[in-house]
Formats: structure tokens, sequence, C-alpha cells
């Protein structure tokens, strides 16, 4: 049964702050949900399902649901890196459709930027390190070398450029301006992107997203719960999801999982790439966003060099406006999970809330999209289509 | 085996996996194989990814490949952290499997995409060896 229409997101917080000394996780998990909750006009005592991801300290939710105090009839940690949280919103949709639940928390926090001997500390090895460990460790793979290796092979595939690339810093950086929380406000150029240093070829400084402490909030309500708010609601149309991995070792390094998860999200919500007014397409790297667009039918496998130049997702009169808030590239990509702050953008988009210099005029179909794990190894990737509240 | 200018951290070996890391110590390149879609495995495991089966051997590869993708790390991390400039890449076997590796014994900047390589193995002092890619003089075929 379609999820289209079964639930609303009431309530949206992002966490204000992008470097945070003085707090533990389990704290801003709850600063988060504390605003996202205000936002909704809703109470702690309201909740009955709770997601989370792993970001959230402890075994699963348990310890976040004990924290919080909550009573719950429905909770799940599915964890695909960031785009968890796009997971949450359509398991909760379906959750809230099924009867299970009426108001469902989604959370993310962390806090990547403070001392790394807590995270350590946080380690637990109850079980096998992951099966492909052993294979690729050894050699060596910070995560960008491992996202250059698909920007790589896109170029030598399609002539993709390094200018190509930069247009997509530009376009968030653009937006970033507006942004009074961004973690980074200057605009810059193209040259100021190919200029700054390599870090992986073909991948520059400027290619990457920042690392930012903080995090995010959700709350998604059954229709009977958003129509007595006194706030105004997103409609959650569509949602899907899918792993991409190597697939016996064969592995194609310029598709991502979002050729499966963004037509099921399509099919669902009746709609397709020419109907949406508004992306928050994952930036963790400028390649991750140019491969995205082609996966989700925006244009043409290989020809997202192209899409993206001339303006084409710079707000509020490109193509496809994208990332207004700044994205992770350069707002805020909190706990290095950046689908939440994805979400949050797009709802408000879709609220008229976002900054006057960037809301698309009426934005009535927003599309976000998740890119978790890692391009270049095995990615989870997770696909929503949200409209307004009378979509 | 060639002594590596690059680190070579030993990876975590298991008993299913005992068998590749044995053979790399000896400078063999083992490939499981399914018994029953006579598919090549990679990464190496005792199951079969492409029918599901669990009724696998393990087979020697030529060593031979060409290069898929690479990128020149100019920044690295861990036991890695000092030695950029070095080239992670895939490396796509005769046999068909695309393997994560590094491209060793050339200058960084004379690295492409097609290149034909064969295998060498760096010791890791812990009873495995690394397999690593060299620039090969002659393509598989020849």
């Amino acid at each position: 049964m379609s999820i289209r229409g079964a639930a609303f997101i009431a309530g949206a917080y992002e966490h204000p702050e992008r470097v945070i000394p003085n707090k533990s996780v389990a704290q801003v998990h709850a600063e988060v949900a504390a605003g996202a909750l205000a936002d909704a006009g809703l109470s702690f005592a309201d909740v009955d399902a709770y997601y989370c991801a792993g970001d959230a300290p402890g075994l699963g939710p348990l310890s976040m649901a004990d924290y919080l105090g909550l009573r719950l009839a429905q909770l799940d940690s599915t964890d695909t890196g960031g785009s968890s949280y796009l997971i949450h919103v359509g398991h909760a949709a379906a959750a809230i459709q099924a009867g299970k639940c009426k108001v469902a928390l989604i959370t993310l926090a962390g806090l990547p930027r403070q001392t790394t001997a807590r995270q350590a500390a946080a380690r637990r090895v109850i079980t096998d390190l992951a099966p492909e460990t052993a294979f690729e460790t050894p050699f060596g793979t910070p995560v960008h070398s491992l996202y250059a290796l698909c920007a790589a092979r896109h170029m030598y595939e399609f002539g993709t450029t390094s200018e190509q690339l930069a247009e997509i810093r530009v376009a968030a950086a653009h937006h970033a301006q507006y942004n009074e929380h961004a973690y980074l406000r200057e605009p810059v150029t193209i040259a100021d992107v190919v200029n700054s240093p390599l870090v992986s070829d073909p991948l520059h400084r400027l290619d990457c997203c920042v690392v930012t402490d903080g995090g995010g909030a959700i709350v998604v309500v059954a229709p009977e719960v958003a129509r007595t708010l006194n706030r105004t609601c997103v409609k959650v149309l569509g949602q899907g999801e899918a792993p991409k991995h190597a697939e016996n070792g064969r592995l194609d390094l310029v598709s991502t999982g979002a050729v499966w998860s963004g037509p099921a999200a399509f099919a669902e919500a009746g709609l397709t790439p020419a109907d949406i007014d508004y992306a928050s397409i994952y930036d963790s790297f400028t390649i991750t966003v140019l491969m995205t667009l082609e996966d989700l039918g925006f244009c043409d496998k290989g020809k997202g060099g192209r899409f993206v130049t001339d303006g084409t997702l710079q707000a509020p009169h490109g193509l496809l406006p994208f990332n207004t808030d700044g994205g992770g590239l350069c707002n805020n990509h909190p706990a290095n999970r950046g689908g939440m702050t994805k979400i949050i953008e797009a709802v408000r988009q879709l609220r008229a809330e976002a900054n006057p210099a960037v809301q698309v005029p009426d934005c009535g179909l927003a599309l976000v999209h998740g890119t978790g794990g890692t391009l270049g190894t095995r990615t989870g990737s997770a696909t929503l289509i949200l409209g307004r509240q009378d979509a | 085996m060639s002594t590596p200018s690059l680190p070579a951290p030993a990876p975590d070996v298991n008993p299913e996996t005992k068998p590749f890391w044995d053979a790399t110590a000896e400078g063999r390149l083992l490939l499981p194989r399914c018994r029953d879609c006579r598919a090549f495995i990679w990464y190496p495991r005792q199951f079969c990814p492409a029918c599901g089966s669990l009724d696998t051997e393990w087979t020697q590869a030529c060593g031979r490949g060409v290069i898929f993708s690479f990128t020149v790390t100019r920044r690295g991390q861990g036991d890695y952290a000092k030695a950029a400039p070095y080239v992670l890449a895939y490396v796509e076997l005769a046999e068909g499997p695309r393997m994560l590796t590094n491209i060793v014994d050339c200058d960084v900047d004379a690295v492409a995409i097609g290149d034909p390589v064969e295998v060498v193995f760096h010791d890791t002092g812990a009873g495995s060896a690394l397999p690593r890619f060299r620039p090969a003089v002659t393509a598989a075929h020849e």
C-alpha cells in the first residue's frame, strides 16, 4: 500500500551550533528533540515512536529512549549512514499507516569535532570486524580517496571536469551566505574551488563537505494529529531505499543506489523529476551530487556536468534549486551524517520558511536524497518526496 | 616478496579467510570460485553472492589485470598519515573481479586508467602479505 499522504512532518529543528565543546552527544539529541517537538506544538509525552541511527549512543534506540523518558509502541535504529533519517521517515509513515503509532520522533546528533578519545572509548567490538575490512583498510582508504575513485572513473567515462564539479560548490556557497548559522558563509568562484589543494586526485579541498558538531530532529505524525496542530505540516508522498555495493566484486563506480530508490519514491508519489520544485541532494562531496542528479533522472547518465553548469542549482530561479541552506558543503554536516539537515531544509522550503533570498517561489513539491556509507565501496541510498500540507 | 615503501598493515584474518592470507605469504593470489555457478567471488568469502551457494573452492588467479580507477591520495590517515602521495586503485583482474589495492613501483603521476598491471606481494610481518600491483610490461593476453 502506498504511503502517499499517510503521514505528515509536523516539526523540524536544526541545532544552531556547529562547534559544541561542552555537551554530551545524548544531550544534543535531547536538545534537537525538544526543538522539533516545540516546533510541532507537541510534547515528549505525545511521542509513541522513536527512530535513531548509529550516532545515538548506546544499544540501538534503547539508551536514548531511556534518556528521553519515552514510552514507545515503535522503535527502530535502521542505520545506512547519513541517509538513515530519510528511511526513518518512510518507515514511520508505514507504521503510522498500519496503526502502530501516531507521533514519531527522529533524532540525529554527534560531535565529530570534539576529542577523539571520547569516540574511541565509545567504539564497541562485540562481533567480528566487517567481512570486507581486511580487503580494503590495509590499502589506505580515507573517505576522500574512495569518493575520488568515483570521480576519476566518471571523468574517464564521460569527460566530466573539475570545473563542472566546482559549479556544485559555487551554488551551495552562494546559498550559505544567507544562512547566519552556516559553518562557511563566503561565496566562492570556480577558480577558488579548482585551485584549492588536492586532497585525493581529482578531488580538491572545496569538493569536500564540512565537519561539524550538532544535529537535528523531525516529528512525523498521523493525519488526524496534523489536523489538530497550529503549524503548517508537510505531507509525505513517497520514499524509496536501496543499498548499492559491489555485487560480487564488480563495482560500478559511476552510479549510486538512487537508480533504485529514486524510481521507487517517484512511483509511490505518482510524480516525475519534472514535477520537483526544490531538491535537497546529499552533498558529502561534489561528485556525490553530480552522480545522484543523473541517477534520479534529472538528466541522463553522464550528462551531470553539463546539467549543473550555468546556474541550474541556484535559488531562487535556477532550473533545480538545491541545498538552499548551504548544504553539507558549506552549512552543516553534523556527525558526518547529512540526511537530517537535507530533510529539514526541504521542510523549510515547503513551509515557505527558507531564507527569503533563497526561497523557491510557490514551492509545492520537494525531493530529498541521502547517500550514506561510502561511494567507492558500499552505500545506502534513500529518496524521500514531500509536498505541502494540501498536496 | 619485495620490500615496500608503503606501510603494509596486517589485515584481520579469520577462519573463513585464512586460506587466502596464508597463500599471500607464499606469493599466491587466490580467488574463491563457486562450484555451482562458476562465478569468481570477490571479496573472498566462502559463500557465493551471485547464486547463494555455500559450495566454494579456492583457485589461483593469474595475477594480471588493468587499472579500472585510481586516485593519488595527497592526504593520508592512520597508518598512511605520512605515506602520501600514494596510489589507491581498483584493479580489474583478468578473471573479472575489481579489487581495491595500491599501484606501486612507478611514478604516481604516470598512472592511467586502462594500464596493464601485475601483482606483487608486500609482507605485513604477521604471516600475510598485501597483494599490490605494478605496471606490467605486456598486457595479460600477450
